[in-house]
């Protein structure tokens, strides 16, 4: 199949796109369409009361004595300030830091955080140089965060859009109930990873553990790696020169591409059998299951 | 959810009551029930440590009779002892109802233990070596406090904070376990056992106690019965990984060894740190990050993961 220049992909229509791309065929009626993330039209993605804040103006924070709820409340208190950049050092493992941003900020946290960092953020770029706890970035809505490390289970739990990117390995149950985005593991994933997957793109570059995508509704998943085991109705899919140059271009923007390039992914899928689960005959339900 | 925490400083002692403390301080919120420590240091081959206590922290508000009560029943484990031909090194009393033995006994000790346990309100917390297994209601602090922990030295130990989930809250429910009758073995796990009734029944079948109602008992008594059918450590966090039902971490400590094993659901969470001299274990990051303050390298263990490392 011929590439699709972004031009092109800028002219069609929010269904043909999607065809396309071969990402997602089908509409679950009354959930908010898919979108991919635009740098140019972010803008348009701003609450109107998010406050105005400027890159180049940067403040450290030394959280070493503080507890989470405060970390918080001071990164609330610089971005009303104008604060774009904001550097926190001495995270230590404190759970929870930087959740609910909802607005453009660079937020570099120099350290590991705990669990639920970053969760339910819209729009800011983290950067994390250590390690994440459980949770880590649930529920986020857009922006991009960047783990230099390793990152716990539930990586990117119920997330909605952005890119969700650890360089490290992760835990289990990576992207359960994900609803759009991507994720981009460089390393391992543990089990259940996908578990109850709607929507959006799992990357591992690395192995991926058993019952991988299991009961996904819709959503795609790349794997570098050996797969340990497939779970119930996820099927492997054909890697077509879209997805190639989706994966590399993605992988590019993190500097992630394998050495070996992206033609062995595999690709897996959701069989979709599950959908029409309770009109089937009871000899096809074992089939799946 | 309940917090577990586990170090060992490899080839040289150092102070581990207060890193615990510090650790398991750090693990609070995620129960502040109860708290409990399993140290080890090297402790001297024919003496052993063992730890009793003579009522639950309750009962000491039942009345002023309960004092001399609780005389009675340190005297009558002091005949005991001395009927089975113990020498006693030394005895402190840690609490008003806990207390420390120093004794030197060649004979068969979970006979003895059986025979201690025969008094009413009696609990033998742990006997071993290097074993010290302090547990009582409160946090880090002021269980370390009271039972003057913070100067221990030591190679390695386990904690754990509580958050009653599955029984009452109180000493005898509190971790860590020790695995009755195996001098030096302790057990701290975080999680709930699905299938503890059938196999604590098929355990009682085989003859061994159970003193409370907590499904973490159950590990301890079932690392106990894989060790007196001559399966080591490793093979037992193994085969526990089938038999046992449920979401799970747990770690096992013994004279030498400290291992861990995680459920096939990887359900429960664990971080690790590893270095050539030491290895921290914990619920959550904070509690490693807590005693290291330098960047480290820290990991989650994956799903049916069984590891062991020598102290």
């Amino acid at each position: 199949m011929a590439s699709i220049s972004d031009s092109d992909l800028k002219e069609m229509t929010q269904d043909e796109r999607v065809k396309a791309l071969g990402m997602t065929s089908e509409q679950l009626t009354g959930r908010s369409m898919f979108m991919e993330f635009d740098a140019d039209a972010s803008d348009r993605f701003l609450y109107p009361w998010a406050p105005e804040v400027d890159f180049n103006k940067r403040i450290e924070i030394d959280s070493d004595q503080m507890t989470s709820t405060e970390v918080n409340e001071e990164i609330k208190k610089f971005m009303d300030q104008g604060y774009g950049t904001i550097v926190l050092k001495n995270p230590r493992g404190k759970h929870s830091i930087g959740v609910g941003i909802l607005s453009k900020l660079n937020l570099i946290i120099e350290g590991s955080t705990g669990y639920f960092g970053v969760g339910l953020i819209d729009g800011p770029n983290v950067r994390i140089t250590g390690r994440v706890g459980w949770s880590c970035g649930e529920n986020m809505m857009s922006g991009t965060v960047l783990i230099e490390k390793n990152a716990g289970s539930t990586f990117g739990a119920a997330i909605r859009g952005g890119d969700l990117v650890c360089r490290g390995s992760v835990g289990s149950r990576t992207g359960i109930d994900m609803k759009g985005g991507t994720i981009l593991v460089g390393g391992d994933t543990g089990a259940l990873s996908g578990f109850m997957m709607q929507r959006g793109r799992m990357v591992v570059c690395g192995n991926a553990g058993k019952n991988l995508g299991d009961s996904m509704y819709d959503g795609t998943i790349y794997v570098g790696g050996e797969i340990k085991s497939l779970g119930v109705d996820a099927v492997p899919a054909e890697l077509t020169d879209l997805d190639k140059n989706w994966l590399t271009r993605k992988l590019t923007q993190y500097g992630m591409v394998p050495t070996k390039g992206v033609n062995h992914f595999q690709k897996i899928v959701a069989g979709k059998m599950l959908w029409n689960y309770d009109n089937l005959e009871p000899s096809e339900k074992k089939l799946i299951l | 959810m309940c917090g577990i925490a586990g170090l060992i400083h490899k080839g040289k002692q150092s102070n581990v009551g207060s890193q615990m403390t510090s650790m398991l301080q750090a693990l609070k919120h995620r129960g502040p029930d109860s708290t409990g420590y399993a140290v080890y240091s090297e402790g001297k081959n024919d003496e052993f440590v063992m730890r009793v206590k003579v009522a639950e922290a309750d009962d000491m508000s039942s009345g002023r009779g309960i004092y001399a009560e609780l005389e009675r029943r340190v005297s009558k484990i002091d005949e005991i002892l001395q009927e089975n031909g113990v020498e006693v090194k030394d005895k402190i009393k840690a609490t008003e109802y806990a207390l420390r033995y120093v004794i030197k006994f060649e004979g068969d000790m979970g006979r003895l233990a059986n025979h201690i346990e025969e008094v009413k309100g009696a609990e033998i917390l742990s006997i071993g070596n290097g074993l010290e297994l302090i547990k009582d209601l409160g946090d880090a602090k002021d269980v370390s406090g009271a039972y003057g922990l913070n100067s221990f030295h030591g190679t390695h130990g386990i904690g754990h904070t509580r958050m009653a989930t599955e029984s009452d809250v109180d000493i005898r429910s509190a971790h860590p376990y020790w695995a009755f009758p195996y001098n030096d073995v302790s057990v701290v796990h975080n999680g709930q056992i699905t299938n503890y009734w059938i196999m604590r029944r098929q355990m009682e079948n085989k003859g061994h106690r159970f003193t409370s109602n907590c499904d973490s008992e159950l590990l301890a008594v079932y690392t106990a019965h894989n060790l007196s059918q001559g399966i080591d450590l490793e093979e037992s966090l193994r085969l526990s990984i089938n038999e046992i039902d449920g979401v799970f971490t747990y770690l096992v400590a013994t004279k030498d060894q400290l291992g861990m094993a995680k459920d096939t659901m990887a359900a429960k969470p664990l971080v690790l740190y590893e270095s050539d001299d030491l290895i921290a274990m914990a619920s959550e990051e904070v509690a490693i990050r807590a005693i290291l303050p330098q960047e480290i390298d820290t990991y989650d263990p994956y799903d049916e993961e069984v590891r062991v490392w020598q102290a």
